[in-house]
């Protein structure tokens, strides 16, 4: 029988096998994160000069000394404001974008974000309710609100799941997103109706919900950085298991995985994540949507891509809607949610759209 | 090993002996069991009985372990939409790896000289589902050759193809199994080429084995006759494969 040459054999180009995550694109990510931080320092009410801000940063580093040239105001300015505001917006620009790539691979769902299933309403009612007790005081040195937070939105991604999931075996895209509107709703009834039962706390629970990464110094970026640390860590060592989640329990099982436990565990990971973002900055939607899917569409679906260029480009983009916030309307500040959602709202819609022609 | 959903024993009994190196072909008409007995293998559908591989049970092997030991090809794999194809060959490496973050040396090594063994080097960076039938089921096969597992289990891998692709695809995983002296177990449905590929076959009707011997001991035309309600003419060869003639039956 006639053996048949299946192509010309062509010699492996060398580069053929640096296919797992394109060093380019890491560089890229880490530019965009450096440039966003920069322009954010650099951006306000009072301007510093990009130079300046750089050599005062750089400054702060060890073994590194030079003048910088600020004034002490601008010292203060720099350091005790933007520099903690653009830090925060980094670490939940990150963990947004960061657990919404997370969702998106273990639902095998495109449409899936922490907004749209549920998770930041869930995380917001359990926020609501720490700050409506007073808890803080009661526990004492440490915040209550991050817990209560990753509670409801374990809550909330356990609520959605169960209702879309049926035997097992994922739901349609749709389904996940009904059960996730579904959710939200009911929580944000049930937040609503304690907000309301509180009116003191009215206007803390209302800007919270708005979505704001204003500041009072570092003690916000203190409080999420070890969730933070622990959701960003646990998801890159994750990478290779979302792949493998990606072609169905069935095959998984072949390549030696245990699908459900594996996709609790990512669930928890990105939950606290995405819970920390909401407890400190309130629902800031899309950004878990829009920064993944323009990393899938220009750096390719593994997740080994997507989620460290997720954590990048989720951080310099959410530093640099938070320029746009405080600069477009200046000296008044727009909700970052604003922004974003401009932005993400026909993001989405052109992702729907793709979805139903496919 | 007997194994029903719900009420329904889709295997009942079923005992099968395969010899390491061999290619044992697993035939039988629509509904008869086969898929069944592929997922049963490959620890995906509850049974009862058991199932020994290289002579531990199968149950008593770790899902990493087992995975190591034998990889599958489903009917119908699932391709991630927009995965390439080197990262998708790659997933073949995973019960090799623990939680990390990047893939070792060594994966991406065997994961490239896989892809260069199955000509599949110039489609590394193209998206799986970008790609030709056979191209795909070519990617298919490279990821469970980089699985480095002694037993291929494949349902029905030239499912889909014409002709020439599905001789295509059988060569090579003779060619593999020859090579890599790998034991394989795979469905077929097409009468007319398992009994050139296959050294074994074991024929399954109604969930139960109702034949298992080489080529010529099996595909006799009344075997054929009494399971598929089909007239063949089968041809013996030299070298022990045997072809098949499916002939239409006419009435009277």
């Amino acid at each position: 029988m006639r053996r048949r040459t299946l192509h010309p054999t062509e010699r492996p180009s060398g580069r053929g096998q640096g296919t797992t995550l394109g060093a380019p694109w890491l560089v890229g990510g880490c530019v965009a994160v450096v440039a966003a931080g920069l322009v954010g320092v650099a951006v306000g009410p009072v301007s510093i000069p990009l130079g300046q801000v750089v050599r005062e940063l750089l400054d702060h580093l060890p073994l590194v000394d030079v003048d910088s040239t600020l004034s002490a105001t601008e010292k203060a300015i720099v350091w005790d404001i933007r520099a903690p505001r653009v830090a925060l917006g980094l670490l939940v620009g990150a963990l947004l974008a960061g657990s919404g790539a997370a969702y998106q691979g273990v639902f095998r769902n495109p449409l899936a974000d922490p907004y749209l299933l549920g998770i930041a309403a869930g995380a917001g009612l359990g926020a609501t309710i720490a700050i409506v007790t007073e808890s803080r005081d009661a526990i004492g040195f440490v915040d209550p609100v991050p817990f209560a937070a990753f509670a409801g939105a374990l809550l909330a991604v356990t609520a959605a799941g169960t209702l879309s999931v049926r035997r097992g075996s994922v739901g349609s895209p749709a389904t996940l997103i009904l059960a996730g509107v579904a959710v939200a709703n009911f929580f944000t009834a049930i937040q609503t109706f304690v907000q309301q039962q509180n009116s003191e706390t009215l206007q803390q629970v209302f800007s919270w919900i708005l979505g704001r990464l204003a500041t009072a110094g570092w003690g916000e970026v203190r409080l999420i950085l070890p969730y933070a640390t622990v959701c960003i860590v646990g998801l890159l060592l994750s990478v290779g298991t979302l792949d493998v989640l990606a072609v169905g329990d069935e095959e998984a099982t072949t390549l030696g995985l245990r699908p459900k436990a594996a996709r609790r565990a990512i669930l928890v990971l990105a939950s606290l994540g995405a819970a920390a973002a909401v407890a400190v900055s309130g629902l800031i939607g899309f950004v878990g949507l829009v920064v993944p899917h323009a990393v899938r569409l220009t750096a390719g679906t593994s997740h080994r891509r997507v989620l460290p260029l997720s954590f990048l480009f989720g951080a310099a983009f959410l530093v640099l809607a938070d320029v746009v916030a405080r600069t477009i309307q200046s000296p008044a500040e727009l909700p970052i949610g604003v922004v974003t959602a401009f932005v993400g709202a026909p993001f989405f819609l052109v992702i729907l759209r793709r979805q139903l022609t496919s | 090993m007997t194994v029903a959903y719900g009420e329904r024993t889709v295997l009942d009994r079923f005992t099968l002996d395969v010899d390491p190196g061999s290619w044992t072909a697993v035939i039988g008409p629509n509904g008869a069991g086969k898929t069944t007995l592929l997922r049963a293998l490959a620890g995906t559908v509850d049974h009862r009985g058991r199932i020994l591989i290289g002579g531990d049970a199968a149950d008593d092997l770790s899902g990493r372990e087992r995975a190591r030991r034998m990889a599958v090809v489903p009917q119908h794999p699932v391709v991630p939409p927009g995965l390439r194809v080197f990262d998708y060959v790659l997933l073949g490496r995973s019960p090799h790896q623990g939680l990390r973050f990047s893939a070792s040396d060594d994966d991406r090594q065997r994961t490239a000289d896989v892809l260069e063994r199955l000509h599949l080097t110039p489609f590394a960076h193209r998206a799986v589902d970008s790609l030709s039938g056979g191209e795909r089921q070519r990617a298919v096969v490279a990821r469970s050759l980089a699985q480095d597992a002694r037993i291929l289990a494949l349902d029905e891998p030239t499912s889909f193809l014409d002709l020439g692709h599905q001789f295509e695809v059988l060569e090579l995983l003779d060619t593999l199994r020859e090579e890599h002296r790998l034991t394989v177990v795979s469905t077929l449905h097409d009468l007319s080429i398992v009994g050139q590929f296959a050294d074994r076959i074991a024929v399954v009707d109604h969930g139960r084995l109702v034949a298992h011997g080489t080529p010529a001991e099996v595909l006799v035309p009344e075997l054929i006759a009494d399971h598929w309600n089909v007239d063949a003419r089968t041809k013996v060869h030299a070298d022990g494969s045997v072809t098949v003639a499916v002939q239409r039956r006419r009435p009277g």
